[in-house]
């Protein structure tokens, strides 16, 4: 089963099981509607997500990589959403010399009581997605070069 | 390997948007996949029967349940496939509900979704490993966090449960918002005759060990082994020495320092007691008003000191304890009035707080009970209650009802009217919130028997007129403009979080919403627990909360702790880091990266230098996975090789 052709894109979200899914839940429980193209990966702490999973995702065929953590300062583990930031921050930067929009990849930080920043943040997400379209990682690799 | 997958319809709740046949249906498809149903509650008990007698009919080895958030029942389902004979491990759950089916408005959209987390799930759980959980000791200490009648009451059970205590409380009594009232709704009690001897019992108690003046400066561990250090902020009085006379208090010279316990009403010394019921009782000096601290000369408190317990020298102690456990019942705040320029934004000394007409009300107070009004310390005969001052006022961000204000304006126009038999009490309210037991009369009474006259409506503008206030405001019921001239105004100022909440969260590692206020794990069912295992919640710390209700979450907190503390031991969370010694190039980035120190390095036998993780304080966030420049370091459950199994089911299909 794939993505319902021209009207969903694969977006691939990985979320923090202490803020991030926990606001996912929290926008759920109040049923705030969302765009149905995100798929989410629970991870424990933003601090566990390799850069390279954000890589291999986009150039597999994801569309849109979105990584949500806690608030800094508010992190369940102390420091993981530094880590984080620092890894997430260079990789944005690299993800041009690959030859992919950094459009495509958003990190942000998301507490368990904001549903309605949640709802808020993958509208706009899935938007932006939608606005750059499918990735195709060879004409936008040309593209770039 | 054979996955069994079983999907909830949640009653209506998922069935309504996802088409829970079909998402079986396309599961049966799926490699490993020898068995997927749907059922109308699988968290119900025979929803649980059925895994089990499935694992067994169909000798299933893995499951994975899609329901609702495993946030919710995800140890729920572990121990129901325990139960049927699997590692508890061996469990994933798909969350097609919280983060689908409430969503989603489109059914097509929403099944297909539904069966790609489905996919994800089989995808992670045929990479699942058993993984056992060890045992460690307990530290069987609480830290109660706040000495206001949430803290206290839980620090009291906790103590009576035979647990040692600690109690910090940041000002230098306990007793909390609640020593500062004077007579408490629905009864008419007063206030410091309930709270005084269980402040004493917190004093006497052999198992509390209480810290007056003291903040939680850090917290380090995790449930059963925590280490703290406590801040004891320095008094400038020995505190072993001081016996309470008051003697330093009267003699003085500083007559203007401003007065934390009276918020304000009224000023007081530089070296003070706060009230006479204090808990400890004794002396402090406020440096930033005290002659001594300011102009370096003075110095009559220790002359006059019998006991010589003045020292001027005095820094900041810390302390280090172990605990086991945290309840946190560190209160709430209220609003400045600047925060409401309509209502003279604190520049009318005839506006006033509702906490601080408790005090004009209260007989330790600075009026010693009689009501007089701060401008000219005549008796009010008029006098203007305005109900949601800032509460439920989205313009100044505090949506939210402040819950118990409706009550205490009831009640202090009731004591109005029985302090000044010819007074008039005007009452601005939205809508009445009376909803304990017991309180809904309570309201009645002060309009029925006491005359206060409840206008429906709110206040637009206070302003000066000669010695009156005016207060003008709308009457909706009525649908006119109403003003009145009032010789005092009481602002049921809104609640807020406490100052340095947030602070105190992040040392805690829990979360708080986004007025301050410390999240629950669950809003119903876990009201006193916090997502971080070890930590609890009392009182207003987590929202709004009267009298009644902050005792009881007080005790329910202890009982939790009392239940985690029955046994000598706790069972540790299994999916923790893991070295691969033979891929360890011992480049020890993993030691550096570890937030809780959990990782040393070791010498193998051939002299060869590797990580090893200490299970016992690897709290499983997984930082180390991705540092390891070579994959060496796996946290358990979350392995590169899950997560991208995971990545690639998405992008492959």
């Amino acid at each position: 089963m794939s993505v319902i052709a021209a009207k969903e894109l694969r977006i691939i979200g990985f979320l923090c099981n202490w803020c991030s899914y926990g606001g996912a839940d929290t926008a759920g429980v109040s049923r705030f509607k969302q765009p149905t193209d995100l798929r989410i990966i629970r991870v424990p702490c933003s601090g566990r997500v390799d850069p390279l999973f954000v890589v291999k995702a986009l150039l597999n065929g994801a569309d849109g990589v979105l990584v949500s953590g806690c608030h800094p300062r508010d992190c369940h583990y102390s420091d993981g959403n530094f880590y984080a930031r620092r890894r997430l921050e260079m990789l944005k930067r690299l993800l041009p010399f690959i030859g992919i929009d950094e459009r495509r990849f958003h990190y942000t930080w998301i507490s368990a009581s904001e549903g309605a920043r949640w709802q808020q943040v993958i509208t706009d997400f899935t938007k932006q997605i939608h606005k750059l379209g499918p990735l195709s990682t060879k004409t936008e690799v040309m593209v770039e070069s | 390997m054979r996955v069994g997958v079983f999907i909830c319809h949640c009653g209506n709740n998922i069935a309504g948007t996802v088409d829970v046949k079909k998402v079986a249906e396309e599961t049966r498809k799926l490699p490993g996949v020898v068995y997927a149903t749907d059922y109308m509650y699988t968290c119900s008990e025979p929803g649980q029967d059925e895994i089990k007698e499935a694992i067994k009919k169909e000798s299933l080895d893995r499951v994975v349940v899609a329901s609702c958030s495993p946030r919710m029942h995800e140890l729920t389902f572990r121990r129901t496939i325990e139960k049927g004979g699997l590692n508890r491990y061996f469990l994933e759950m798909a969350n097609i509900r919280e983060h689908i089916s409430w969503v989603g408005e489109d059914k097509e959209l929403n099944t297909n979704k539904a069966i790609e987390a489905v996919r994800m799930a089989v995808a992670k759980v045929m990479r699942n490993k058993p993984l056992y959980s060890t045992s460690f000791k307990v530290n069987k200490r609480v830290l109660v966090i706040g000495g206001g009648v949430a803290g206290m009451q839980a620090a009291l059970d906790c103590a009576d449960g035979n647990l040692e205590v600690l109690l910090v409380e940041k000002s230098p009594s306990v007793g909390g918002m609640m020593a500062r009232l004077d007579k408490t709704f629905p009864t008419i009690d007063c206030s410091i005759c309930i709270l005084g001897p269980k402040m004493v019992d917190v004093a006497q108690h052999e198992k509390i060990k209480l810290y007056a003046y003291s903040e939680i400066e850090e917290i380090k561990g995790y449930v059963g082994n925590y280490q703290i250090k406590i801040r004891k902020k320095a008094t400038y009085v020995d505190w072993s020495k001081c016996t309470g006379c008051g003697e330093c208090m009267e003699k003085c010279p500083t007559k203007d320092a401003y007065d934390h316990f009276n918020f304000g009403v009224a000023p007081t010394r530089a070296i003070n007691i706060p009230f006479p019921q204090a808990i400890p009782k004794k002396a402090k000096i406020d440096p930033k008003y005290c002659r001594q601290f300011l102009k370096g000369k003075c110095g009559v408190c220790a002359k006059i000191c019998s006991t010589g317990a003045i020292n001027y020298e005095m820094q900041d102690e810390i302390v280090t304890e172990e605990i086991g456990a945290i309840i946190v019942a560190s209160g709430y705040g209220l609003i400045d009035m600047d925060r409401l320029p309509e209502y003279g934004g604190g520049r009318y000394p005839d506006v006033i707080t509702g906490i601080q007409y408790e005090r004009l009300l209260n007989a330790s107070g600075p009026t010693s009970g009689h009501i007089l009004r701060p401008s000219d310390k005549t008796e009010p005969k008029t006098v203007v209650f305005v109900s949601c001052a800032g509460s439920r006022d989205k313009s100044i961000g505090i949506p939210y009802c402040s819950n118990f204000c409706c009550m205490y304006i009831a009640k202090q126009a009731i004591l109005t009217k029985d302090h000044i038999p010819d007074s008039e009490s005007y009452v601005f309210y939205i809508d009445i919130r009376s909803p304990g037991k017991g309180y809904d009369e309570f309201t009645r009474r002060a309009q029925e028997d006491y005359g206060a006259k409840y206008i429906r409506g709110r206040v637009s503008n206070i302003y000066p007129k000669g010695k009156k206030m005016v207060v003008r405001g709308a009457d909706t019921l009525l649908g006119t403009q109403v003003e009145i001239e009032a010789d005092l105004v009481v602002l049921a100022t809104a609640v807020t979080a406490a100052p340095g909440a947030a602070e105190l969260a992040e040392k805690l590692h829990i979360s708080y919403d986004t007025f301050g206020f410390y999240m629950e794990s669950h809003p119903k069912l876990r009201p006193v627990e916090t997502n971080t295992s070890g930590v609890f919640l009392a009182g207003a710390a987590q929202g709004p909360k009267d009298i009644p209700a902050s005792v009881g979450q007080g005790s329910a907190a202890a009982s939790k702790v009392l239940a985690l503390f029955s046994k000598d031991t706790l069972e540790s969370d299994p999916a923790i880091a893991q070295v691969n010694t033979n891929a360890c190039v011992g480049c020890l980035k993993c030691v550096e990266t570890c937030p809780f120190g959990a990782i040393k390095e070791k010498e193998l036998r051939n002299g060869r230098v590797v990580a090893e993780v200490i299970e016992t304080v690897c709290a499983g966030c997984g930082i180390c996975t991705s540092t390891c420049p070579c994959g060496a370091i796996q946290l358990q459950h979350f392995t590169d090789n899950q997560l991208l199994a995971e990545v690639n089911t998405l992008c492959q299909s």
